[in-house]
């Protein structure tokens, strides 16, 4: 190849193969082009809202909602509240959803991926077949098939499954015993708080202890005591603040109580299990990726079998479970919009369901709900990025 | 040998054989090991027992041994039962298998579908199997493939016109599916290289792009999609609803994909790239003939995956609206002579879906072997 000298190249081909100036253009090129597709979407919203005569504003969410959620166990809410009161029960029904999904899938997950490490060949096998069907079938089928046993199969209110006279499972929903609440049962509260801090404190104390002398503390037990003894001793010195709010069938459904709508169950179980599946191949992947020279070389330095679990496999397992844990759990909330299918009334449901249809407000609504879950992300991977940061290998 | 007082002392090589130890080989040796080796793994096998005796015979007896396979309606199959709604009535979904596939698309077309999918087995054949003789002379016609099964599945240029709301069944899923999966790839990459570029302002296009995406559930994309989309084209322009959901579920995933393939690419080493710069090679043609290569084949097990996310989030678009199986399946229920057979209409769905993304997950584990070229020889 005869090489075309410098010089002789014209300017514009010599600005294209500088790469520093390459780049600039290129930029240029892309931002001027996104730049103008946005203007564009920008200026058809204007047209095209102008042309039906609507105004883009959030105005409405002052004015009556005018439909009823059936399951709010934490905020009040009336057909004649707002529709910001509406997004409000919606978004804290997302986050009881989201909430206890990720602890029961956390709890079940971690368990079946310990179980698929056991060598007992039986459990090991009929766990693997348990998460191979689960998981290579959409949630949304598991969602409506739960929902369906829930609503179908299960007796009605006036034959109920009665569990000890105090809970019953009925089509619909689980009556359990509601808590109540009386005087001092605020301090109760703070005690336990105070006793969680001081458990924490004393942790951190007995590991400087140990780093310093060796000396060893039953840290678990000690911490067991100081929070169960503290609050036990609170509970009763305050006169036991607490009493049971038993359900009672009354005509055709059960009264008071607290009341586990089918919607709840049936979207709360089926994620819950669906995601477990996941977590549990993440766990085994985690514990299997530390290798076993580390195990042997705690059993060498004479560490007993499950002092070596806590102070050398989980400690380096966790680092590899962590970061993939965080995406299921952001996949369990986002999988929580699901809800909408069976009636369970979320964020998607409430705001951008029926309000949407009410006021036909799509951008407004539509905006709401993608701005609440894009907030629930960052906050949940915000949060699991400075864990992952503080269990990270401190590397010189 | 046993009348005979065996002597103490053997000379050597007179000791007569003795049979191996029952306890370390053989089936029972194993089932000590493995299934009873500790009270806690006796009581586990036990209760395993137990739930698999209280599962199996119960399904097989009601998915098999006394399901009804052919009646005209749930009270004939109730009917032919000795106990009534004791198994399975299968004969709702042998009544329906065609409604289930096809949707509403008409009888008279759907020679297209199953052209449709023939061409497809023979499309995804030459891709997913590299020993296949020719493999490069059928590159044209996978490549051509979507636009002839487009033309084919809608109509016109000579064909009768189908529309898209008559679409549904495994065919929609297939639709949605393929379309996701073959055009998510080639976007997911292209985002991946743009975040991991040093062009600041493309990066910070594609990072906006994949966490906003990432961190909204599909279903309000889909919202997006039926509600709001047509305010952002030109006034009067009308817009296919299949096709828009098309649209999102493509760059839904093309997301997810950029994520794992921007994993693969930091997974190899920086001496790669240097090594590539000082050869010559231009930015393309490093990552076509280095980087990518390397990267792809580490990220495959994270691709699949998402492919598999894709193919069981198709199920979403019931919600908006569309026929999918599920969809099809409860409008199915709807219908007063087949009611109430939920359970095995969700059986067939998911036995579908399982065989599907079992496949799919099982292939890319055979790829990973086939492609780990060992650097721990």
């Amino acid at each position: 190849m005869a090489a075309v000298p410098i010089e002789s190249r014209s300017a514009l081909s010599r600005l294209w193969n500088n790469q520093e100036t390459r780049s600039l253009i290129l930029q240029t090129v892309t931002l001027v082009v996104v730049l103008t597709l946005v203007g564009l979407v920008l200026r058809n919203v204007a047209i095209n809202l102008e042309a039906i005569g609507k105004e883009f504003s959030f105005d409405f969410l002052n004015q009556p909602a005018s439909y009823d959620i059936t399951f709010s166990p934490f905020i009040e809410y009336s057909s004649r509240d707002t529709h910001l009161r509406a997004y409000a029960v919606g978004f804290q029904n997302t986050l009881l959803v989201a909430v206890c999904g990720i602890v029961a899938a956390t709890v079940l997950g971690v368990t079946m991926g310990i179980l698929r490490l056991s060598r007992n060949w039986l459990i090991n096998r009929m766990v693997y077949v348990f998460l191979e069907f689960t998981r290579n079938v959409p949630v949304l089928l598991h969602i409506l098939l739960v929902h369906g046993i829930i609503v179908t199969t299960l007796p009605p209110p006036r034959g109920a499954i009665d569990v000890g006279g105090t809970a019953f499972v009925s089509n619909r929903g689980f009556y359990v015993p509601a808590p109540v609440f009386e005087d001092g049962a605020g301090i109760v509260g703070l005690v336990l708080v105070a006793a969680i801090v001081a458990a924490l404190l004393f942790r951190r104390w007995a590991k400087r202890v140990q780093v310093e002398t060796g000396r060893i503390y039953p840290v678990f037990w000690i911490c067991a005591a100081i929070i169960a003894g503290a609050t036990a001793l609170a509970f009763l010195l305050t006169g036991t603040p607490l009493a049971w709010e038993v359900p009672e069938l009354k005509g055709f459904n059960f009264q008071g109580g607290m009341a586990l709508k089918p919607e709840f169950l049936a979207l709360w179980l089926a994620l819950s299990y669906y995601t477990s599946c996941f977590i549990a191949e993440i766990v085994r992947a985690g514990i299997l990726a530390v290798s076993h020279g580390q195990t042997e070389a705690s059993f060498a330095l004479g560490l007993r079998p499950n002092r070596t679990l806590q102070l050398v496999i989980l400690p380096q397992a966790l680092r590899i479970i962590v970061p993939p844990l965080v995406s299921q759990y952001l996949n369990l909330t986002k999988n929580s919009s699901l809800a909408i299918a069976i009636g369970y009334m979320d964020v998607v449901a409430t705001i951008g369901g029926i309000s949407l249809m009410q006021t036909g407000k799509e951008m407004e609504t539509m905006i709401i709900v993608l701005g609440t879950y894009l907030v629930l992300s960052l906050i949940i991977s915000a949060f699991m990025n400075w864990y992952n940061r503080s269990i990270r290998y401190k590397e010189r | 040998m046993a009348e005979s007082a065996p002597p103490s002392r053997y000379a050597p090589g007179t000791h007569p054989d003795l049979p191996p130890p029952v306890r370390t080989t053989g089936p029972i040796a194993w089932a000590h090991q493995n299934l009873f080796s500790s009270p806690l793994n006796i009581f586990l096998t036990l209760a395993g027992l137990w739930l698999l005796y209280s599962i199996i015979p119960p399904l097989v007896e009601w998915a098999f041994i006394k399901s009804v396979w052919s009646a005209a309606s749930r009270a004939e199959c109730w009917d032919r039962m000795e106990v009534a709604e004791e198994a399975a009535c299968w004969a709702f979904i042998n009544r329906r298998f065609e409604f289930f596939v096809y949707g509403f698309y008409p009888e008279a077309e759907r020679w297209r579908v199953n052209l449709c999918f023939v061409m497809m087995i023979l499309a995804i054949f030459p891709v997913l199997y590299d020993r296949m003789p020719g493999r490069r002379h059928w590159f044209w016609y996978v490549a051509a493939f979507p636009f002839l099964a487009g033309w084919l599945l809608v109509g016109g240029f000579g064909l009768a016109p189908v529309g898209t709301d008559d679409f549904g069944g495994f065919m929609l899923t297939l639709v949605i599916g393929v379309t996701g999966i073959s055009f998510s790839l080639p976007i997911g990459i292209a985002l991946a290289l743009g975040r991991t570029s040093d062009l600041p302002v493309l990066r910070m296009l594609c990072v906006l792009f994949i966490e906003f995406i990432r961190g909204v559930p599909l279903i309000a994309l889909l919202f997006v999609a039926s509600t709001m989309l047509n305010y952002f084209l030109p006034p009067g322009t009308t817009f296919d609803l299949l096709m828009r959901v098309l649209i999102m579920v493509t760059l839904f995933s093309s997301a997810y994909i950029a994520e794992v393939v921007r994993g693969g690419l930091q997974g190899i080493p920086k001496g790669q790239v240097e090594a590539a710069d000082s050869l010559g090679l231009s930015y393309w043609k490093a990552q076509r003939l280095i980087i990518l290569p390397q990267a792809l084949k580490i990220s495959i097990p994270g691709i699949v995956n998402t492919f598999i996310g894709l193919y069981k989030d198709t199920t979403l678009v019931l919600i908006i609206g569309l026929l999918d199986p599920l969809g099809i399946g409860r409008s199915s229920l709807a219908d007063s002579a087949w009611a109430g057979l939920a359970r095995e209409m969700y059986l067939f769905i998911a036995v579908f879906f399982f065989l599907c993304c079992f496949g799919m997950s099982r292939y890319s584990l055979y790829l990973e072997r086939k492609l780990d070229t060992g650097y721990g020889r």
